[in-house]
């Protein structure tokens, strides 16, 4: 299908890679209720360091909970969810993008003005990100009329021209087909190449393999280990992990 | 029953007859109707969009008054904008009972609830799908009603409808109100009261006959438009 | 579209209400459903508006709600047919000066048939007694007209306090009333120009006319500098005067419908 270009240098603002490095996030005792139910927690972590990391474990785990506990969709019923030094721009990718009911464009455009562009800068700006994704063609398309695996790249060009500094990504490849996921994948590599922390979500261990930097391993709500890559799928620590890694139904 | 068979030529003549006073009323009608929607929908859309934004106490309430406002009756409304407008009531001074703006008026307070509940609904449902890319994208709510009010444009269209068909139909407000005065406040609907009136049986429907169908062009209009912009957004 | 929408209203608003600007001044006169009904005002108005260049707004109502519009001061001439209520009108204070203008008559209307018998009636209260005695559909307008005045004096004027089964208040015009009582076989009281210019009589025919008692006088009154200073009482009393003057009272009486004379003017 539709190789991604790399991004070249001159388009990555130096001060975003200098940036990455600086944005931990830390996870303090949070736990997360709803109407009386532990769905999520306790758990403490942190991720430092470049990542990407991958967010892992079996259906219905807290996978996605965790990612939106993160990004502040949602708000711990205890504990803290805090980055240090400071809160950096953040983006997210849904499982089903979420893409206005315009043109492809129009997303783009839509997310720069939120974003505070200036008017004058958001149309080349959103041609440049179409152009990097292999949408150029759709540009005047409706998003809705878009296939899976456009409207996701689609997803991810609104992520890109918001430049952020985190990008997280829920399962973002789970509904598409292999020629799509090789988009996507190529896509993450690009934001990782920019300077962005990546923190995604997937259950399917071939790709958290090629992705992995370090790996948080999600069971029954809570964070049962959080490891490099490497070790994480020669020697997990947790038996869950092993379970899960062994290819056994757990809870 | 002669009458009958004679309704639909009379209607078709009138309609041909090209008459000056028919067409007068005929545009006084739209005009009016037409100001009173879109007046309606400037503060209607924002409003709804608003009450579903937002959570305050008494929402609930609000939400039960614009559904139950709805119904209001015409001739209710008419009776309170009439009480409002008479020289002896709060806005007397402004000299608008019996005129064309009263009628947008009265027009106003039977569309503004319907256009305001109906687009409560219609926001509220696409905010649902919308709700977390929103807040990733760290929109505050007053950002987001612009956003939302534009992609349910195909929804608020059939709700402009909605209120265009309850403005143009009615006759309560509008003839309380306007006063039914011959080339000043006559629209379709006092007209065909009037000729009913008289006895004029088969003039009053040959004339709702033409605000029918009148009212069925604009909602074409408004489907086909609708459609065709539906088809191409997906 | 979001900019295009207030455009579009506006350029809407500014076409205006090019309708309403035809005239230098208007008035606009509150008046009953009889005399706009029958088309008097259709013929009446043109010679007006070609003698003073003042335009003539009316807003046809029943006589009660003709009163109250201009007791709340939204009209600045009045032109209705209750002798007694304009009389207490000008006694409030609301009016400072009435005068006759023009009578028509009541006529009693009711089914081909007959079967109360009216036709042979020596006077209106026999009539009335008869409909009453044979407890036969009677329609009422119910709704504080001056016809509804007009025939509630009538009642008494014939002993008989109308109540029953048989007496259908409406609460509706002329017009309706007529309509609702074509449809159901029912006597009903009506000004004679309203009946004349009605066109939907199915089976009704004009049974009983004629008796003094059914003399039903026209009145236009000038409405109260004092208690409504903004009116537009100068253009107001060149009208009434036109009325009450020789090419107005001769502008009435030559108003016919199926070239029949419907009002008499009567000016003193």
């Amino acid at each position: 299908m539709t190789s991604l270009s790399i991004p070249d240098a001159h388009t990555i603002p130096d001060a975003q890679v200098a940036s990455y490095q600086a944005a931990n996030l830390s996870f303090d005792a949070v736990s997360f209720y709803h109407q009386g139910k532990t769905l999520f927690g306790p758990c403490s972590f942190t991720l430092t360091g470049a990542g990407p990391t991958l967010v892992m474990g079996p259906n219905g785990a807290g996978k996605s909970l965790l990612l939106r506990l993160a990004h502040g969709l949602l708000s711990p019923t205890q504990g803290r969810v805090s980055w240090s030094p400071a809160r950096p721009r953040q983006a997210m990718v849904f499982q089903q993008p979420v893409l206005l009911r315009r043109s492809a464009i129009s997303n783009l455009t839509h997310a720069l003005a939120v974003n505070k562009t200036p008017r004058k800068a958001r149309k080349p700006l959103a041609e440049a990100a179409l152009a990097r994704f292999g949408l150029i063609a759709c540009t005047d398309t409706p998003a809705r009329v878009l296939s899976g695996g456009e409207q996701q790249r689609l997803a991810l060009a609104r992520a890109w021209v918001l430049e952020p500094e985190v990008l997280f990504l829920d399962e973002p490849t789970s509904a598409l087909d292999p020629a799509a996921i090789k988009a996507v994948e190529a896509a993450v590599h690009a934001f990782q190449r920019q300077g962005t922390r990546i923190v995604m979500t997937t259950h399917d261990v071939h790709q958290a393999k090629r992705l992995a930097s370090d790996v948080l391993f999600v069971a029954g709500g809570h964070v049962r280990e959080h490891t490099p890559a490497d070790m994480f799928f020669t020697a997990p620590a947790s038996k869950e992990a092993q379970a899960f890694l062994a290819g056994e139904l757990i809870e | 029953m002669p009458q009958e068979t004679n309704v639909f030529f009379v209607a078709l003549s009138l309609l041909l007859s090209g008459d000056a006073a028919l067409m007068s009323i005929v545009a006084l009608s739209l005009k009016v109707s037409l100001i009173a929607v879109l007046a309606s929908a400037m503060l209607g859309f924002p409003l709804g969009a608003a009450v579903a934004l937002w959570r305050f106490p008494g929402r609930g309430a609000v939400v039960v008054a614009l559904n139950a406002l709805m119904g209001l009756p015409p001739v209710v409304a008419g009776l309170c904008v009439y009480l409002l407008l008479s020289r002896a009531g709060p806005l007397g001074e402004w000299g608008l009972l019996f005129t064309p703006t009263a009628m947008v008026i009265a027009q106003v307070v039977l569309v503004l609830p319907i256009l305001a509940a109906l687009s409560r609904q219609k926001v509220e449902e696409l905010l649902g799908e919308y709700r977390e890319q929103f807040v990733s994208l760290g929109m505050s709510r007053l950002r987001m009603m612009p956003t939302l009010l534009w992609d349910a444009r195909f929804a608020l269209l059939t709700v402009l409808l909605a209120g265009f068909g309850r403005a143009s139909a009615e006759v309560g407000a509008v003839m309380m109100v306007g006063g039914n005065i011959d080339g000043v406040t006559r629209v379709m609907t006092t007209a065909i009261v009037l000729e009913t009136s008289k006895g004029n049986l088969p003039l009053a429907l040959g004339l709702g006959i033409v605000l029918l169908t009148l009212v069925m062009l604009i909602n074409a209009a408004a489907y086909v438009i609708g459609e065709m912009a539906r088809r191409r957004m997906g | 579209m979001k900019i295009t929408l207030p455009l579009a209203l506006a350029g809407i608003m500014t076409t205006g209400w090019a309708i309403q600007a035809h005239a230098e001044g208007y008035i606009t006169l509150a008046s009953t459903t009889s005399t706009e009904n029958s088309g008097l005002f259709d013929t009446i108005l043109p010679l007006f508006e070609q003698a003073t260049d003042i335009e003539v707004r009316v807003v046809a109502v029943g006589t009660g709600q003709a009163f109250e519009i201009a007791r709340r001061g939204d009209a600045d001439s009045l032109l209705v047919h209750d002798t007694a209520g304009e009389k207490a009108f000008v006694e409030n204070g609301y009016a400072t000066e009435r005068a006759d203008v023009m009578v028509n008559d009541f006529v009693l209307i009711g089914p081909a048939s007959d079967p109360a018998g009216i036709a042979d009636a020596q006077s209106a209260a026999e009539a009335f007694a008869d409909i009453a005695e044979a407890e036969l559909p009677f329609a009422s307008r119910g709704d504080d007209s001056g016809t509804h005045r007009a025939e509630l004096r009538l009642w008494e004027n014939a002993d008989v306090t109308p109540e029953g089964d048989w007496y259908r208040e409406l609460g509706s015009g002329m017009g309706p009333a007529l309509n609702t009582a074509a449809a159901m076989d029912a006597y009903v009281m009506s000004d004679r120009a309203t009946w004349v210019a009605f066109e939907n009589p199915q089976n009704l025919t004009l049974l009983f006319e004629g008796d003094d008692v059914l003399f039903n006088q026209y009145g236009s009154l000038l409405l109260s500098e004092a208690r409504h200073p903004h009116l537009k009482h100068d253009l107001a009393k060149q009208w009434h005067q036109w009325l009450l003057s020789e090419d107005g009272q001769q502008a009435i009486a030559n108003f016919e419908v199926g070239g029949q004379q419907l009002f008499f003017p009567n000016a003193q």
